[in-house]
């Protein structure tokens, strides 16, 4: 390959290259993701080839089957049925965790006393606290969005406790000093020095929660992703398994891009950025 | 404008404030503290570092309860409280404006502020955040924080601290003005003579750990008269009163 030669461009050119070079470095993030995918379903397609069966479909029969399963509407009612779960537990999940983890972390003597709690919560597994949910509650939907919060909420606690440990008290005293409604601390003191804290908590909280929602559809519910990948898994049929996963993975990212980064990006706007 | 009916001056009469360590060591910082600040009257507490002058103004914000003794606030008109503390302590996370809102209670939020924020040379920083305001704009932001409020008293601890001397000079003038326009009880701590000879009405000086009134110096001479001589027989004449103090 030989560079062409920057004598032969005719009068302009230069410009229009600044322009190009500037749409190139926007693109080159967007553009590296998408050919390590592509790469990715081409190891995976070779694979499948290699190793041809039932049990490992390539990604074209996958493709064809989420199309299906998307033209008859079942992809997305199940969808839809799995993310209104994952939300609604994602919500109870992060408002008790974060109440009970500031207070934890103000109230030393309340911490010391409930730390074994926390411990003993946090390791209780997951199944465990699913299927006692069902027995203790029947198999509802609020037993299974409880169920799931319940698993999470530990999680959120630390995380928050840590947060609250780290409060700056000067701004607690000028809000005091200044008489700061309640509302107005929680929302101007409060929760921005939390935002951190609860950043990282809801990350790892959505990628947690979604997980457990499937083994929570699995035991006791009649829709759904992890209904539907149970239903398919009786079946052998891989395909639709995993359809119905990269369906799952897709929306959960489109929510990262859409909803968090951007969220995210408002909350730290006081931030100086780096120049 | 005078507060209406604001009759009450600010009195002090503290009997003793003693820390404890976690070692179990204890330092009493206060110990029969009492002195009186006359209604609209700028007072400063003036004493050597660590003195307890800091621990004086958190007991009359209120955030320091664990103190034997009592203290009258003025009373009426707005019966608020403001503070200018050593730091700013402005939200980085809200604007400049929206620091100096959130501070005025609900019936004021909306009130005109440009004559304030004007005086103080802050008009063009209303949208500022605090991290992009330098140490002095800071000060004033916390300065028009306070005075935005109305208070019925003000309490000023080292406002001035950590700042170059121009700078310092600027803003002592700048409060002034603002002050000027609207005299509020006020009680500024410092450890810096020139600073309160130039400001206040009235000197109260504290004496070295535990910290109690040594003596009021009275500063009668309007402001606008305390000219660089003036300052000087004013310097003189406090030493000669007050031997070895600062």
């Amino acid at each position: 390959m030989s560079a062409p030669d920057p004598g032969d461009r005719p009068p302009g050119a230069a410009a229009e290259t600044a322009s190009q070079s500037r749409l190139t470095t926007a693109l080159t993030p967007v553009l590296t993701v998408a050919v390590s995918l592509l790469g990715l379903c081409l190891l995976w397609g070779f694979a499948a080839n290699a190793w041809p069966g039932r049990a490992f479909p390539g990604p074209g029969q996958v493709w064809q089957v989420l199309r299906a399963e998307a033209a008859n509407g079942d992809l997305f009612y199940h969808l839809g049925a799995t993310l209104g779960r994952v939300a609604a537990a994602y919500v109870v999940a992060m408002v008790v965790g974060s109440v009970i983890g500031v207070l934890l972390g103000s109230h030393r003597s309340a911490d010391r006393f409930f730390s074994p709690w926390l411990i003993l919560f946090l390791n209780i597994p997951a199944l465990v606290v699913i299927v006692l949910a069902y027995i203790w509650f029947g198999l509802n939907e609020a037993a299974a969005i409880g169920a799931v919060a319940v698993n999470k909420i530990p999680n959120v606690v630390v995380t928050m406790r840590e947060g609250a440990r780290a409060l700056d008290p000067s701004y607690a005293e000028m809000a005091a000093v200044y008489r700061f409604g309640l509302l107005d601390r929680v929302r101007h003191v409060l929760l921005p020095q939390l935002q951190p804290y609860l950043a990282a908590a809801s990350r790892s909280g959505i990628a947690l929660i979604w997980k457990i929602v499937l083994v929570v559809e699995l035991l006791g519910r009649s829709n759904g992703v992890g209904f539907q990948i149970y239903l398919y898994f009786q079946l052998f049929d891989v395909a639709a398994i995993l359809a119905y996963t990269l369906a799952f993975v897709a929306v959960m990212l489109v929510i990262e891009l859409l909803l968090v980064q951007p969220g995210e990006r408002h909350a730290t706007r006081w931030r100086r950025r780096p120049a | 404008m005078q507060p209406v009916g604001a009759v009450v001056p600010l009195r002090v009469d503290i009997a003793e404030k003693t820390f404890r360590s976690a070692q179990g060591v204890s330092i009493t910082a206060l110990q029969d503290l009492s002195f009186e600040v006359r209604q609209g009257e700028f007072a400063c507490l003036l004493g050597p570092s660590g003195c307890g002058k800091t621990t004086t103004l958190r007991i009359l914000l209120g955030l320091d309860k664990d103190f034997s003794g009592s203290f009258q606030l003025p009373e009426g008109g707005s019966n608020r409280i403001a503070a200018v503390f050593q730091e700013p302590i402005l939200l980085p996370w809200r604007t400049v404006e929206q620091n100096v809102r959130l501070a005025l209670p609900k019936g004021l939020r909306t009130k005109n502020l440009d004559g304030l924020f004007d005086t103080l040379g802050l008009a063009g920083m209303r949208s500022l955040y605090p991290a992009e305001l330098s140490l002095g704009l800071a000060r004033r932001a916390a300065l028009a924080r306070a005075f935005a409020n109305e208070p019925a008293v003000l309490l000023l601890d080292e406002p001035f601290a950590s700042l170059d001397e121009r700078t310092a000079e600027r803003l002592r003038h700048l409060l002034l003005t603002v002050w000027s326009a609207r005299p509020t009880t006020a009680l500024m701590v410092t450890h810096n003579l020139r600073e309160a000879l130039m400001l206040s009405d009235r000197i109260i000086v504290l004496a070295q750990r535990p910290a109690h009134v040594l003596g009021m110096f009275d500063v009668r001479l309007p402001r606008h008269y305390r000219n660089p001589q003036v300052m000087s027989d004013l310097l003189r004449s406090f030493h000669q009163k007050f031997p070895g103090v600062v």
